[in-house]
């Protein structure tokens, strides 16, 4: 069994994140830091209103280089334990679409694993979003402009 | 182990978001004469009308991620992912 499954977790979620739970995940008597970040749905975008945004993932390969993902920042940053959820379905104003844990030693590599992970999550996984805007207007977004099509 | 001569292969593609609504479907089983899945992606670009460019999208062939110049067999899955934009 890999080493590192219990001190790796990540998934794809249709339910609202419980950051706490995923907190709990990253418990250790060794560690001396956790740093977190959550990545929340804003009401707007490049100059126009957003009222909600959906997400959509394909599962299988979303999770696996998820796993990578998360399995390269413990090794890179030292880390003790990194959790992480991306959440898909119709998401709200408000409402949490990414969710990233780490616990480390010390809070410079905390800070950095954290940031890494998130980084590479949004640029590696087959993960799209697609902003409704007030009047009823839809774009998916292209993440190397940041703009709707 | 792929194939090419002139019946081509029988390949089946799948898109996702924005990819799919361009095409019009989420599925499709083709004849292709595409020996990569780069050459597939711009068969299936110039028929459907996909407008981004192969440098920001992804593929995956059979449930794996793939490098664009794969080889492609009798049979494959090629999954057409475009730019991502989770977070």
């Amino acid at each position: 069994m890999d080493v590192r499954a219990d001190k790796l977790d990540f998934e794809i979620t249709q339910q609202v994140i419980d950051a706490d739970a995923l907190q709990r995940k990253l418990e250790s008597d060794r560690a001396g830091a956790y740093a977190a970040f959550q990545g929340w749905v804003r009401n707007h975008n490049e100059g126009r209103d957003v009222v909600s945004l959906e997400y959509e993932a394909y599962g299988p390969i979303a999770v696996s280089e998820g796993e990578r993902v998360l399995a390269e920042a413990l090794q890179r940053f030292n880390l003790l334990k990194v959790a992480a959820a991306h959440r898909v379905g119709h998401l709200q104003i408000g409402d949490c679409a990414v969710w990233v844990g780490v616990s480390a030693a010390h809070r410079g590599d905390a800070f950095d694993g954290c940031r890494y992970v998130i980084d590479e999550l949004k640029s590696r996984l087959p993960i799209w979003k697609k902003e409704h805007y007030a009047g009823g207007h839809s774009g998916w977004i292209n993440c190397v402009t940041g703009k709707p099509r | 182990m792929p194939v090419n001569d002139r019946s081509g292969i029988q390949v089946t593609a799948r898109y996702f978001a924005v990819f799919r609504e361009q095409a019009g479907t989420t599925t499709e089983s083709l004849t292709t004469q595409s020996t990569t899945a780069a050459e597939l992606f711009a068969e299936v670009s110039g028929r459907h009308g996909l407008e981004d460019s192969i440098a920001l999208c992804k593929v995956a062939i059979n449930g794996e991620l793939a490098g664009w110049d794969q080889a492609l067999a009798e049979g494959d899955v090629v999954l057409f992912f475009p730019p991502v934009a989770g977070g």
